[in-house]
C-alpha cells in the first residue's frame, strides 16, 4: 500500500477545460425580436460591453444563432431562464 | 411631448399615446393575461406551486406559447420538460406581474388623456409586455420572416392585415422605450 498516485497520465489540457465548462448557452434568430432590444438584452444580463454585444446580436441575425455564455449546466440553465424571460430563444447543449 | 416613449429633461420617462391605441393595448394585455397565467387543478401539490415546480409540465401545443416558453434541450425532451417543471411557473407569474402593471400604468394614462410618466421601477414590466405581446401577435399573424415576405402571404386575409397594423405599432412603441433606457 503506498500513497503515490496510481495514475501517472495527465488529462490533456482541452479535455479539462471542456470538463470545467462543458455547457454553452444558444440564442437563435427569429424575425420578432429587436436588433437593439437583443443588445440591450446581452449589455444588461451579461453586463457585456455594447462592441461585444452588438457582435453577439450580429451574429445571431446574420448566422442564426449565437453562443452567449458557457459554464457549468446549472448556470447555463439559469442563463438559458433568464433568455426566456426576456423572450429571447434560447437553449443550451453540451459543447461537444 | 413626443409620441410614444421619451425622455424629459429631468431624466423622467414619459409616454403618450392615443386613447384609441390605449384601447387596443388594454386589450391585448388581457388576452395575454388569460394566455399565460399559470394553470391551476386541484391535482397540484400546493407545496411545489409555492416553490414555483409544476406537476406536469410537457411541450406547448399553441405556437405562441411554444415561443414565450420554448424547450430548453433542442434534442432532448424529457430533459426540457423537467427545465420546464422548474422554470415555467415562474416564468408565467412573472409576466402576469409585468402584465398585470402595465394594465394598471394604461388605466392610469387613460385617465390623464393618453399620456403621462412611467416610474423606473415599471420600465421593465412595459418593455418585457411589450416585447411578450409582439411575440404573441407574430405568432398569430404569420410573422416568419425577417426581410418580411410574410406580408404577402397575408395581404389577402384582412383580418391578419389588421393583426400586422397592430403588430408594427407594437414595434415602433417597443422601439422607443429602448431607444430611451438604451440610445
Amino acid at each position: 500500500m503506498g500513497i503515490a498516485p496510481v495514475e501517472l497520465d495527465r488529462p490533456e489540457a482541452e479535455s479539462v477545460v471542456q470538463t470545467d465548462t462543458p455547457w454553452i448557452t444558444l440564442v437563435w434568430n427569429d424575425p420578432v425580436n429587436l436588433m437593439s432590444y437583443v443588445t440591450f438584452v446581452f449589455m444588461e444580463y451579461f453586463a457585456y460591453p455594447k462592441e461585444k454585444a452588438t457582435d453577439l446580436m450580429l451574429d445571431v441575425h446574420e448566422k442564426g444563432r449565437a453562443v452567449v455564455s458557457s459554464g457549468t449546466r446549472e448556470e447555463m440553465e439559469r442563463d438559458v431562464t433568464a433568455m426566456h424571460s426576456y423572450g429571447l430563444w434560447a437553449t443550451l447543449q453540451k459543447d461537444d | 411631448m413626443r409620441r410614444g416613449f421619451s425622455r424629459d429633461r429631468k431624466g423622467r420617462i414619459n409616454v403618450r399615446v392615443d386613447p384609441s391605441e390605449l384601447l387596443v393595448l388594454d386589450d391585448l394585455v388581457q388576452q395575454l393575461y388569460a394566455l399565460v397565467k399559470p394553470e391551476s387543478s386541484e391535482n397540484d401539490d400546493p407545496l411545489a406551486a409555492m416553490v414555483g415546480i409544476e406537476s406536469t409540465a410537457t411541450e406547448h401545443d399553441d405556437p405562441a406559447m411554444q415561443r414565450l416558453f420554448p424547450q430548453a434541450y433542442p434534442d432532448d425532451a424529457a430533459a426540457s420538460d423537467d427545465f420546464r417543471r422548474f422554470t415555467e411557473r415562474s416564468l408565467r407569474e412573472e409576466k402576469v406581474e409585468r402584465a398585470h402593471i402595465v394594465q394598471v400604468g394604461i388605466s392610469r394614462l387613460t385617465a390623464e388623456g393618453g399620456q403621462g410618466q412611467i416610474p423606473a421601477d415599471e420600465v421593465p414590466a412595459w418593455l418585457g409586455t411589450l416585447n411578450n405581446l409582439r411575440l404573441v401577435l407574430a405568432s398569430r399573424v404569420g410573422v416568419s420572416d425577417d426581410e418580411g415576405l410574410w406580408r404577402r402571404q397575408i395581404e389577402h386575409d384582412p383580418e391578419l392585415v389588421q393583426g400586422a397594423m397592430i403588430y408594427d405599432w407594437l414595434t415602433w412603441l417597443q422601439d422607443s422605450l429602448v431607444t430611451v433606457i438604451h440610445p
